[in-house]
């Protein structure tokens, strides 16, 4: 259906900051407090208070700018954004606006046609966070916390280079891996660290002039991203062609629904009378606080990617999963260092039976249960052939579940492979004498019923027997 | 006790002429009797004063004192105040007791200060008569029919009229300065910067500076040592040595290269105060200064320019007063829009409303260009003048106000010609200049102030200068005399 229409998309993703204090004040940035327990006076926007710029935002927001091939201002300024909002203690809410600290940088996704594609940052800015109003249990009234306000946030912004949903869902995944990489910021998305407003416009495919957009506001998974923008798209092709109009306005994503409502249009949005704050100090950086901080910035995903390639020769897109993040990559390059087996095998470990289970049971890699080292040992089992890639998975399990080497599960459980030919070969006759009408068929051309009597033998075995081996003395004796 | 200079105090207390208590006592009394005459007092903190003055005695006694033990001083209602009332002038905090200590009030109460109480003012410091206030205007000691000045006319009747020797006050365009001017007192605007903002409740924050207000240019710089330096937690305070100024007064007026600005002496200014303030240059003359006349070409600007960034700066300070955190809350709010519009409604006073629509409108989309944005040029151009004077003199002296002091409800219908008072004031805001109001005879038997403006941290210049001027001359040991 939106075969004649392209669809342009722009996003501001928000992303906190991993600092201890806030952006302004010395209050503490932990997650879960008791309301308005981390709000200090500051905070509160009290009579009289004033702000004073933690210097560790400077230095963060710098980092995310180098990473992305930007500039770094000499000079930027802190304006105020004027609104009334109960859970906006000031009034104003202190941000960026026409000197940010960060401008004009980039990075790379794979787009639609397959192909990397260059996707511009227009900006990235310093800001702080608002607080929380709650609505529920107050009955009439409504609770704000504060605990929030004034944490601090990079907002960063692109330009409307993206053309659908899954484009869009890749540079946010991109620029979550890159903030994490970086360690200035958490990425926690239920928390709220890393969350994203979409700019939405479709227009006839051709023209060059952009349609009329719209703001989706406050996507916190890439799930959401991904549904809103598609309904969004929907929306506004299906409005078009039925003859209306998108108007520019400021949408809201109803997850339970699955559809996004409108919350207020351009003629109600409001004048935030930006002016520079008097109250701070033009943010001044030079050339020798860049280099300083250039210094500190650690592999980046993609360069990580091209090395893994190179390194251990694995797959294109076994190395971009691997190197999606820092913990993850670590993970595989500790495993691979401590395996004889090819990376490969052991990347095939990594992206298979334990992703799925740590996806399985929510947790991080650095959460998981198997360490790199003890998984190394497991590969090692296999690629010394003492058990087979079949047994391996059952040592796996026993080593999720219960923990231990792969060795002392193997032991144990007796699952060491049968590798004696003699041992073997007993069995296969005593398979092919129990089977004598099969065995006349194999020999009369049904090929495929060699992996009927490895499967015989396998399960006398208890799939203890080496496969090559019993292969091999099968074609033997039926030959 | 009360006709004493905080200096004279001071040598009174050491020498065991009096106690801190006795001293504390008596001020006291003073203001109990004059209070409601003058209506300088917002609160006044008897109490807990009695408690400090017992601490300093018990400090002087162990010879542990700091450089104000004992002495007593009074806050304009904006600074806040640990446990009392800080109010502003306004019914909006009306019942605001702050939770901290204003950087100001605690280097003060660090230094042995007791404070007698809180000083009323034009309310959040938007006026020049200290008629704006909530709780009254503001009389004038000289007469009582007669507005102070402001916005720190409390501060400057309470010093005036002997009930206190020393004050507090906040100047953004003129609010020490005037007030001082218009009481026959001392006025010191320190350079923006030179003294923390940390606890000083925002009028425009490019502009606002704490100062003090006292009957000597001795005592002024006695209480800039302490309030003066870097504060971590104001920004805008200046990483700069503070001197040593009650040492750098003695510094002679000879040699001194004063400038006269030909634009300050044109129609605005009244006759009889123009000529008290040539004599003072004349005064000043005679003891070894030489007069230059200069140009500040874009002076004249000054009052629109000001006028524009001040509410500018100010509808963004005053948008915390919101009825949801503290402060007044209109009763029972229908939603959202309601509370606010009701409880600021309710709150502010019509001035500081003009000014926070005035401000809104500056920095609306499509006006801001055109305001806010030639303004802050404008501010430039202005600096600009100032720096270029200063290449050829130390100091630039001339009259503080236009006028002597003015009847209270004579202006209040008319805020331009108000906005007028502040004149000669608002250039050294607009450029962070120190500047000093020191009394210079009388017109009418009203007192006339001279200003004197020096360059960025130039504190020293002018309070040796104001000060040799008062070996000079004894304008400032001249009282009301229904306050002798």
């Amino acid at each position: 259906m939106s075969g004649n229409w392209e669809v342009v998309i722009g996003l501001e993703i928000h992303c906190q900051l991993a600092t201890k204090s806030k952006i302004f004040s010395g209050a503490s940035t932990a997650y879960g407090a008791d309301p308005n327990s981390q709000a200090c006076l500051v905070d509160l926007g009290y009579p009289g208070v004033l702000p004073v710029l933690n210097a560790e935002v400077v230095r963060m927001a710098t980092k995310f700018g180098l990473a992305v091939n930007a500039s770094i201002a000499p000079r930027s300024i802190f304006a105020r954004k004027n609104y009334f909002y109960p859970d906006l203690p000031k009034g104003y809410q202190i941000s960026q606006y026409e000197l940010p600290i960060v401008e004009g940088g980039e990075l790379f996704i794979h787009g639609d046609d397959g192909n990397e594609k260059r996707i511009g940052i227009t900006r990235a800015h310093l800001e702080e966070d608002a607080g929380k109003s709650v609505h529920e249990g107050f009955g009439d009234s409504t609770g704000i916390d504060l605990n929030r306000a004034g944490t601090p946030l990079l907002e960063i912004v692109s330009e409307p280079d993206l053309r659908s949903a899954k484009e869009a869902v890749a540079y946010m995944k991109k620029i979550h891996s890159i903030v994490r990489y970086l360690e200035i910021s958490d990425g926690n998305m239920q928390e709220g660290s890393f969350r994203c407003d979409a700019n939405v416009s479709v227009r006839p495919r051709g023209q060059t002039k952009l349609g009329t957009r719209a703001e989706l506001k406050n996507l916190n998974s890439f799930r959401f991203v991904e549904k809103a923008i598609n309904f969004e798209i929907e929306r506004q092709i299906e409005l078009i062609e039925d003859g209306g109009e998108v108007v520019q306005e400021t949408r809201l994503y109803d997850s339970d629904k699955d559809e996004t409502r409108s919350m207020r249009s351009k003629e109600e949005a409001n004048d935030y009378r930006y002016f520079p704050d008097p109250d701070l100090l033009p943010v001044e950086i030079d050339e020798s606080f860049v280099e300083a901080v250039r210094q500190t910035l650690p592999e980046l995903p993609d360069v990580k990617q091209a090395r893994f390639v190179e390194q251990y020769d694995l797959k294109a897109a076994d190395a971009e999963i691997l190197t999606g993040s820092r913990a993850l990559s670590d993970y595989f390059e500790k495993l691979a260092a401590a395996t004889d087996a090819k990376p490969q095998v052991a990347a095939n470990w990594v992206i298979g039976d334990l992703s799925a289970l740590l996806n399985k049971e929510g947790l991080e890699i650095q959460e998981s249960r198997i360490d790199a080292d003890a998984l190394a040992g497991l590969v090692n089992r296999i690629n010394d052939n003492t058990i087979s890639g079949k047994i391996a998975k059952e040592v796996f399990d026993a080593m999720w579940s219960d923990g231990g080497s792969a060795d002392d599960i193997i032991e144990a459980k007796g699952l060491k492979q049968i590798t004696d030919t003699s041992a073997i070969e007993a069995i296969v006759d005593a398979v092919i004498a129990a089977n004598p009408g099969q065995a006349a068929d194999y020999r009369g051309g049904k090929d495929k019923l060699l992996g009927f009597f490895v499967g015989q033998v396998m399960k006398e075995t208890g799939g203890k027997a080496n496969p090559g081996q019993v292969n091999k003395l099968l074609k033997e004796k039926l030959g | 006790m009360h006709r004493q200079t905080l200096r004279g105090l001071y040598d009174g207390l050491s020498r065991g002429d009096f106690s801190s208590r006795e001293l504390t006592e008596a001020l006291l009394g003073r203001i109990e009797a004059h209070g409601a005459t003058l209506n300088a007092f917002i609160t006044v903190t008897a109490e807990s004063a009695l408690l400090q003055a017992d601490l300093a005695d018990k400090a002087r006694a162990n010879g542990t004192g700091g450089p104000l033990n004992g002495l007593p001083i009074v806050h304009k209602d904006l600074f806040c105040t640990k446990g009392v009332l800080t109010t502003c002038g306004s019914k909006i905090l009306g019942d605001f007791v702050s939770p901290y200590d204003a950087t100001v009030v605690q280097r003060m109460a660090d230094a042995g200060a007791v404070m007698l109480g809180k000083t009323n003012m034009d309310e959040f410091a938007m006026g020049s008569s200290n008629e704006t206030s909530f709780y009254g205007p503001v009389t004038n000691p000289w007469n009582t029919k007669l507005s102070p000045g402001g916005s720190s006319g409390g501060s400057a009747a309470a010093v005036a009229a002997r009930l206190v020797p020393a004050a507090t006050g906040t100047d953004t365009g003129g609010s020490i300065r005037q007030p001082a001017a218009l009481t026959g007192i001392v006025g010191l605007k320190p350079t923006y910067g030179r003294v923390s903002r940390y606890g000083m409740v925002a009028f425009a924050s490019s502009l606002d500076q704490a100062g003090v207000i006292t009957r000597s240019a001795e005592d002024a710089a006695l209480l800039l040592g302490v309030m003066a330096g870097l504060d971590k937690r104001d920004s805008t305070s200046a990483d700069h040595p503070v001197p040593d100024y009650v040492a750098g007064l003695s510094k002679p007026v000879k040699g001194l290269k004063i400038g006269v600005v030909r634009q300050h002496f044109d129609e605005g200014l009244d006759a009889s105060c123009a000529e008290r303030v040539r004599a003072s240059l004349a005064a000043l003359e005679d003891a070894g200064a030489s007069l230059v006349e200069i140009d500040l070409p874009s002076i004249g600007l000054s009052v629109p320019t000001y006028y524009v960034v001040a509410p500018a700066e100010c509808s963004s300070n005053l948008s915390r007063f919101d009825g949801v955190r503290f402060g007044h809350r209109c009763g029972d709010p229908e939603d959202l829009s309601d509370l606010y519009c009701r409880s600021r409604g309710e709150g502010f006073g019509a001035e500081v409303k003009r000014r926070i629509m005035t401000g809104t409108y500056v920095l609306s989309a499509g006006y801001y260009d055109a305001y806010y944005l030639k303004a802050q040029k404008v501010r430039q151009l202005i600096s600009r003048d100032f720096k270029n004077a200063f290449e050829k003199v130390d100091v630039i002296a001339g009259p503080t106000a236009p006028t002597t002091a003015f009847a209270i409800g004579e202006k209040t219908d008319d805020p331009i010609t108000m906005y007028l008072n502040d004149i000669y004031t608002i250039g050294a805001n607009l450029a962070g200049l120190p500047g000093i109001s020191v009394p210079c005879g009388f017109a009418d038997g009203l007192p006339v102030g001279l200003q004197l403006v020096g360059p960025h941290f130039a504190e020293e210049t002018i309070l040796a200068c104001a000060h040799q001027y008062q070996q000079l001359t004894d304008w400032h040991t001249e009282g009301p005399e229904d306050f002798a």
